[in-house]
């Protein structure tokens, strides 16, 4: 009896796997979070699973970085760029039932701007002065000082437009306005999302059903796609296995781009660092393309200074200090370090930093520079390196996008970095609302800093994407960590 | 026997003081910042100090720790700083798959051994014996994770028998149990190599003994010998070992539930540890604690059992 039922199951789920066409999906994700509120964690895995599925902000980013529409349906800015009115859409619903109105923006934006909140992002609200309700579609914005990024700052997760009752649950159960309601979540395993029948876009959403299965371990990611347990798995942790996808016509491989610049940090407020001459001797000494080719399997991009080669505004600087030992060697004789000094490179528990690491540790050889690699954990990281500056060098990825401003934070921010005239310039670039010299000033700021080598620029980390063939509407590349899932379509195989 | 119980007793509660003392000592000491952690670097120190103020972080180390212990007495074992919800029910959600791997590996391990330590003594210094050895040795020099990848290789992506990782749940009780095929062997390989070593040279030890060769010359079987009196005179140091593979079994489930996606303690664990999620981290090494505690309680009265010479004096 068993077998026949056995036999009658696995033939019917045959059959439905050619009669209808798939009508949901499973994703991998390398990182679990534990909340799954975005306006409480950073965690980058909540941004990708929650914000435009199942919370929706006032705006939204595209995939190649523009700003578009959302709960706001349109805006008017003042001439003097420090009025904001956004109309807000009609009729829209939280998945408890509560409607969307001017009082909720209200409530949400004051609600990550107060002063006891713990917003992870909660400088993106800083420039907000108040926020009135002027009638219930019809939010009004003023900012103390022009914001350059207001518009694509409001459509991070970090201002997600919430429910007011849902606030205390929305840590395990969340509740937003988005095409897709939380269904389940498995801590540990898998977190479910829904279709929302309900959303007003929900006629041309394709897929009923989204599985996040949560996979830590390359291996078992591999596995899982192999044996077609999973359909994509986006920002895929390990590039030297990417080939057996690249032959499997199962597959399709795709490289997009990410915000996130991985440089080589120096502590700019500790000595040798502090000379100028000495940073731009290490610069020298960094050959990219063999930690390219060394640790992300040639599959990155190489940077001369802070900024994602794909934006319009991107300047190629990686010419700024070519790599040449001998002149690395003079300048750091002429600064005074000797050959043989000892200098710490403390790395994070990243594979791109832990590969990187140990190539640049042979390339600061050549150039005479001991480098003693510790590997440290995140926790470690975070207190020690970041919070501390307890630390020579490291290696990390900065993912937020328009962050040139790191550098005009002042010398407690972990480069240790202070200049007078870099703060004017971000000043100039943050408030610079016409997009043609705003492009013009960053340009400016990606010399700047590639001039003064405040740090060792290495690369801008690459979105690995391996999805199945018949899957469309992935977003391959990630101007901000979302992965909007109205998009996605099964296509027929034959 | 009271008196042996009310010492273990103490002995118990004085052991868990201890280890959550120290624990939550470490915890402190270790460099990392659980609000940190949880708002990544993005975070103004402003957003930080607000989070920590939330999470009871800015209290002196001793009143949290006299608070947290005042909680464990009634029970309360306190909220997640990074899950934001009850810590006990964190650890019930997760419980009962670490115990079944826990239960299966430790039953898997025993059956093993007990068979392929039988098996080389029973042909001690023949070709049996020599490839059990064999296979043992080769048993325990392979790591837990190198052989759990082979078996997802072999048996999830090339014979698809298996599902490669993940666990569809309890409702599902057929794909719960095949999700745990592979990490049971995974589990076990290692520790029934060990204890099937320990097996045969225990029964060796014993086959020496004057009883064995009486009971040869009566005429009983030599299976008979084997397994009604060999073995049983021959428990104590299997036991012993057992008590002991357990404690590894239970942390080896850390790895093995990582490289199978599974949702267990272990797991938890990592990530509590990750995050500086100091309530989490208490209460499962507490729960460990108790766990390992009790078997080797358990393995103290399995002595008296085996052997009455081992019994404590009443």
């Amino acid at each position: 009896m068993k077998t026949i039922l056995a036999t009658l199951l696995l033939a019917s789920s045959l059959l439905t796997g050619v009669a209808f066409a798939k009508t949901d999906i499973s994703i991998g994700m390398q990182q679990e979070p534990t909340s799954l509120d975005p306006t409480a964690d950073a965690t980058a895995s909540i941004e990708t699973m929650m914000t435009g599925n199942v919370y929706e902000q006032l705006t939204a980013v595209q995939e190649d970085g523009s700003v578009a529409a959302s709960l706001a349906r349109e805006w008017t800015i003042s001439d003097d760029g420090l009025t904001y009115v956004f109309k807000l859409r009609d009729g829209v619903k939280f998945h408890d039932g509560s409607p969307l109105s001017a009082e909720t923006v209200k409530f949400s934006l004051d609600r990550a701007m107060a002063k006891d909140s713990a917003n992870p992002s909660k400088s993106i609200f800083e420039p907000i002065e108040s926020v009135t309700v002027v009638d219930p579609v019809t939010v009004e914005m003023k900012l103390k000082r022009k914001d350059a990024f207001f518009l694509f700052n409001l459509a991070s997760g970090k201002a997600s437009i919430m429910s007011p009752a849902a606030i205390a649950t929305n840590a395990d159960k969340p509740i937003g306005s988005g095409p897709y309601r939380f269904a389940s979540w498995t801590r540990g395993d898998r977190l479910t999302l829904e279709k929302n029948p309900d959303h007003r876009d929900a006629t041309g959403v394709q897929v009923e059903r989204v599985t996040f299965r949560f996979m830590s371990d390359p291996a078992a990611a591999t596995a899982a796609l192999m044996a077609e347990e999973i359909d994509a798995f986006p920002g895929f942790p390990a590039p030297e296995l990417l080939p057996q996808f690249q032959s499997d016509p199962r597959f399709s491989v795709n490289v997009g781009t990410t915000e996130g610049e991985v440089i080589l940090a120096f502590n700019n407020s500790r000595k040798p660092f502090t000379d100028i001459r000495v940073r731009q001797a290490l610069s020298y000494a960094i050959d990219r393309k063999a930690i390219i080719d060394g640790a992300m399997y040639g599959l990155a991009t190489p940077i001369g200074s802070f900024y994602p080669p794909h934006h319009r505004a991107y300047v190629d600087l990686t010419g700024t200090y070519p790599t040449d030992v001998d002149k690395a060697k003079a300048l750091l004789a002429e600064a005074g370090v000797a050959e043989g000094t000892e200098l710490s490179l403390r790395v994070p528990p990243f594979p791109y930093a832990t590969r990187s690491a140990e190539i640049i540790q042979s390339q600061f050889a050549k150039a005479g520079i001991q480098v003693k690699i510790e590997n440290v954990e995140w926790g470690f990281w975070l207190d020690e390196i970041y919070k501390k500056l307890n630390y020579d060098m490291t290696i990390i990825a900065h993912t937020s996008p328009n962050d040139l401003g790191n550098f005009a934070r002042d010398a407690s921010y972990f480069y240790g970095y202070d200049n007078a005239e870099y703060h004017q310039l971000w000043d100039r670039i943050q408030t610079e609302t016409d997009t043609a010299h705003r492009d013009e000033l960053s340009r400016e700021a990606q010399k700047f800093l590639a001039r003064e080598a405040v740090h060792g620029f290495l690369f801008q980390l690459p979105a690995l994407n391996v999805v199945r063939k018949e899957l469309t509407g992935f977003r391959m590349s990630s101007p901000v960590q979302a992965q909007p899932l109205s998009a996605l379509r099964w296509q027929a195989s034959n | 026997m009271t008196r042996f119980f009310l010492r273990r007793s103490a002995g118990f509660v004085a052991t868990l003081f201890g280890v959550s003392f120290v624990v939550f000592w470490v915890m402190n000491v270790v460099p990392g910042d659980p609000a940190l952690v949880i708002l990544g670097i993005d975070s103004t120190p402003e957003a930080q100090e607000a989070l920590r103020r939330l999470l009871g972080l800015d209290q002196p180390f001793a009143l949290r720790y006299l608070a947290w212990l005042a909680g464990m007495l009634v029970g309360d074992f306190g909220t997640s700083y990074a899950f934001r919800v009850p810590v006990a029910d964190l650890i019930v959600e997760r419980l009962p798959l670490t115990l079944s791997l826990a239960m299966t590996g430790m039953t898997v391990t025993i059956v093993l051994a007990l068979g392929l330590g039988v098996l080389a003594a029973a042909n001690h210094n023949r070709p049996v014996d020599w490839s059990v050895m064999l296979v043992s040795q080769v048993g325990i020099a392979v790591p837990a994770f190198w052989l759990s990848i082979l078996l997802v290789i072999i048996f999830a992506v090339h014979l698809r028998w298996l599902p490669p990782g993940g666990f569809p749940g309890w409702s599902d009780p057929l794909g719960a149990a095949r999700a745990l095929v592979l990490p049971t062997i995974a589990l076990a390989a290692v520790q029934s190599a060990v204890l099937a070593r320990v097996v045969r040279a225990s029964l060796l030890e014993v086959a020496r003994l004057d009883f064995v060769r009486t009971a040869r010359a009566s005429g009983l079987a030599r299976s008979r010998i084997l397994w009604l009196h060999m073995l049983p005179n021959a428990l104590v140091p299997i036991v012993t070992i057992v008590g002991m593979q357990f404690a590894n079994v239970l942390t080896g489930t850390i790895v093995i539930e990582n490289v199978f996606s599974l949702p267990g303690l272990g797991r938890l664990v990592f990530q509590a540890i990750s995050n500086r999620d100091l309530p989490l981290v208490q209460a499962l090494v507490v729960l460990f604690a108790t766990i390992v505690v009790v078997m080797n309680f358990l393995v103290d009265i399995a002595y008296g059992v085996i052997d009455p010479k081992l019994r404590p004096a009443a």
